[in-house]
């Protein structure tokens, strides 16, 4: 047997924006076993439910995540609209889908640009982020805000879009789309990006399953489960169905995100055609009083959103389960075996939010 | 419609209800706790599908529960999470950190 070492990996590392440190156990190059450890950036907003009241606390969930603001704000709302029994109106519904997509759009453009970025391609990882640019402008246009958006509240939403907005949105993702088909070219058929991608950390599908995995990392090794069907906001009313692989390695799931970035386009052209006029929010009188386990689709996976109230302005107990959080475990298995130099790809491809994870 | 159930037990059969959960082939979704007067209020919760089953118990202050580490292996950081937030005492936990997960300033600061 090879004389095991231990390798540090992070917090501080070229390839994460936010710290993660791993213990490795090498022999020679390959990875046997690897030891996470969390826990930098821990913020406690969970807590800050017990002192502020439940409304204000939409602005406090907006900002779990500066990538999934939009979903983590929309999460809690539908958890103590689903408490008080609240029926948002139908437009809201189809804003919140809208937002929710974009969303996604952008978070996946995000992760493509840092997995070319790890990968040493720059000018692949600007091309990226140049059209993920586009998709903030829209946010901006619409929000007034890049990153934090404010306009989810518990009853619906603040602001509108207006038709002529949304018509022009759908011109810019047509753009995007037909940009977009170029640029995938070289992630999917790139040899130096394959080489770098296939037959890299697989996971199998029962893995997957034991070890809770969840989103496009969960759906790249065969499982076809998507939290977008349990049927909040206006997706009962449109027509999707999960994007999976089978095959489970690095390559699927950039494949799986690829292909969702297109699934996104495409149910914003069918909300942006169903949408109907009306109200965006609906008043919301007294206290919430009872619990919820709230789920959403982030870009990463399932998200949970649990809320327990007691009546009164502040509720006793909120709790997030990010998608990062569940994907843990899967992705330590994924490098088991693996060689040093594959660790950062294997790390990004759970698509890792530490923010989100330690909230 | 996907039904969402909390489901009352003890904390005595909390292995003997995973291994139930386990069983019936579902995945474990999440594990938190919740401060209640006199203690802590437990949620294990598990999906099949789209349903989402909850096992719910209470227990007093420093109360031990066992780890569910050795019927579903993700749960260490569930576990690990609820000791270093909350300072409930979780015995065999797979991989145990011992308190050090998180690097919180304040000791257990959700107790």
């Amino acid at each position: 047997m090879s004389k095991r070492s231990i390798v540090p990996f992070g917090p501080q590392h070229p390839v994460l924006p936010e710290p993660i440190h791993l213990d490795l156990v090498l022999e020679d190059e390959k990875v046997v076993e690897a030891i996470p450890s969390i826990g930098f950036v821990h913020r406690g907003l969970e807590k800050l439910v017990e002192k502020k009241d439940f409304n204000e606390y939409v602005y406090v969930a907006e900002r779990i995540c500066g990538i999934c603001s939009f979903m983590h704000g929309m999460g809690y709302c539908e958890s103590v609209e689903n408490i008080m029994e609240v029926e948002i109106p139908p437009r809201a519904k189809y804003l919140r889908t809208i937002w929710c997509e974009m969303s996604r759009i952008h978070s996946h453009l995000l992760w493509l640009g840092l997995l070319a970025d790890a990968f040493g391609f720059e000018s692949l990882f600007m091309e990226t982020w140049r059209m993920r640019e586009k998709v903030l402008d829209m946010f901006e246009y619409s929000t007034g805000g890049r990153v934090i958006f404010s306009v989810n509240k518990i009853g619906g939403q603040r602001k509108d879009m207006d038709n002529d907005m949304i018509r022009e949105f759908l011109g810019v993702f047509a753009d995007m789309e037909r940009d977009l088909k170029e640029l995938v070219k070289t992630f999917l058929n790139n040899s130096a990006v394959n080489s770098r991608l296939r037959d890299v950390g697989f996971l199998s599908k029962q893995q997957a399953f034991d070890l809770g995995a969840v989103g496009p990392f969960m759906r790249s090794s065969g499982i076809s489960r998507d939290t977008r069907k349990l049927g909040y906001a206006a997706y009962p009313f449109l027509d999707f169905e999960p994007i999976t692989s089978d095959v489970g390695d690095c390559y699927a799931r950039t494949d799986v995100r690829i292909r969702e970035i297109f699934q996104s386009i495409d149910i914003i052209r069918q909300a942006a055609a169903k949408i109907p006029n009306g109200e965006v929010s609906v008043p919301v009188k007294g206290f919430p009083q009872g619990e919820y386990f709230m789920r959403v689709e982030q870009p990463r996976g399932e998200a949970i959103y649990y809320v327990k109230a007691n009546g009164t302005k502040f509720l006793d107990r909120m709790r997030v389960r990010t998608p990062t959080f569940a994907n843990l475990p899967g992705m330590l298995e994924t490098m088991k075996g693996c060689q040093l130099a594959d660790v950062p790809i294997l790390i990004l491809t759970i698509d890792p939010c530490i923010s989100c994870t330690e909230r | 419609m996907p039904e969402n159930i909390i489901i009352p037990i003890s904390s005595e059969v909390l292995l003997e209800e995973v291994l139930k959960m386990k069983g019936s082939s579902c995945r474990l979704v999440q594990i938190c706790a919740t401060r209640i007067p006199d203690g802590y209020e437990l949620s294990y919760s598990f999906g099949k599908d789209f349903d989402l089953y909850t096992l719910r118990f209470n227990i007093g202050e420093e109360v031990e529960i066992p780890s569910i580490s050795g019927i579903y292996p993700a749960s260490f950081l569930y576990e690990n999470e609820i000791h270093d937030l909350f300072g409930v005492p979780i015995k065999m936990i797979s991989l145990d950190y011992k308190g050090t997960l998180y690097r919180t300033e304040k000791k257990t600061p959700f107790k």
